[in-house]
């Protein structure tokens, strides 16, 4: 980098809320509206990492060939949302690929836990994500993209699909509405609550 | 909508990244994790001219307040290994304050989560 980017005071974490930063992950595969659902709820613009590791010699060797060749992914999306005086709330949106391990163990660790989007027209590319929410022991609610959460045959045959426990949440979402995927955060964040008591 | 938005080549692709990390390893995960907020410590003008560049633009990006870890990685385009190896090569010679995440603990958890759905509630309830 050539300079340092500069900028404005609203970048910063509010002075107070420095006390306690905590997470939550938006998972889901490949276009299901994750990154939709983070601009909606953060008062940042969503940001984008790169990652090109799991270890660190593995990117020296990979940036060994020419330069123009794209070595570097990206590999997540995240937003953050100042809760109160004392608490910030950082969501991390990425796909469930297993190649990003550094990436996914630095994410679960220490998450509360994770919200799953998924289109109930396309159930079988939500299952790997799944799988990976579950492996790092995370409790997670799911929100269906485009879904009519009033029909309970719809439901049921979803729960089936994705082999859900009877206490995980299903609601409806629409990615692109504030207040609806605040809702689904909500739901999950009162899910987590009662996981915890 | 995408799940990769077609990034330009960053300033990072034309060094090697070992470079950028005069050759430095991973830090102990334990010391920074992706919410770990980071702020520049003391005089500006105490600061040494021995910094490399890269070194010298996260300690001015970090000068004007708090930015997690990640935040910090996603405005300046480096690879967040590069960014974790250079944030605490600071934080050891003193030149950045972090706080840590809160230990995740039963009762730590219930009163974070209240706090989290009230806030929620309130802001968009």
């Amino acid at each position: 980098m050539g300079s340092a980017p500069s900028l404005d005071e609203q970048a910063y974490v509010r002075a107070g809320a420095t006390q306690t930063a905590v997470k939550i992950l938006v998972v889901g595969h490949f276009a299901v509206g994750k990154t939709t659902f983070i601009r909606a709820i953060s008062e940042i613009p969503p940001l984008s990492t790169e990652e090109t590791m799991t270890r660190a010699g593995e990117l020296f060797d990979d940036l060994k060939g020419v330069r123009g060749k794209t070595t570097t992914t990206v590999a997540m999306d995240f937003g953050r949302l100042t809760i109160s005086e004392r608490v910030v709330l950082y969501l991390f949106g990425t796909p469930g690929q297993q190649r990003f391990v550094q990436m996914w163990e630095d994410m679960a660790r220490g998450a509360l836990g994770a919200l799953v989007l998924v289109d109930p027209e396309r159930l079988a590319d939500s299952f790997g994500v799944i799988d990976l929410i579950e492996q790092y022991g995370l409790d997670y609610a799911i929100a269906v993209n485009r879904f009519d959460g009033t029909r309970d045959r719809e439901e049921r045959a979803l729960r089936e699909a994705l082999d859900l426990l009877d206490d995980t949440p299903v609601v409806p979402v629409d990615a692109r509405d504030q207040r609806s995927s605040a809702d689904a955060l909500i739901t999950l964040v009162r899910y987590l609550l009662d996981r915890a008591h | 909508m995408t799940d990769y938005d077609e990034l330009g080549p960053g300033a990072a692709d034309l060094v090697r990244p070992y470079v950028i990390t005069k050759g430095r390893g991973l830090p102990d995960e334990k010391q920074l994790s992706l919410i770990t907020l980071v702020t520049a410590a003391g005089d500006e003008q105490q600061r040494p001219t021995s910094l490399s560049p890269e070194e010298q633009n996260l300690l001015e990006l970090c000068t004007a307040g708090y930015l997690s870890v990640a935040e910090i990685a996603g405005h300046t385009r480096l690879p967040m290994g590069v960014v974790k190896i250079l944030l605490s090569a600071l934080t050891e010679r003193g030149y950045l304050i972090t706080r840590p995440p809160v230990q995740r603990a039963p009762l730590t958890d219930r009163h974070i989560l209240e706090e989290v759905l009230d806030g929620l509630r309130a802001k968009f309830g």
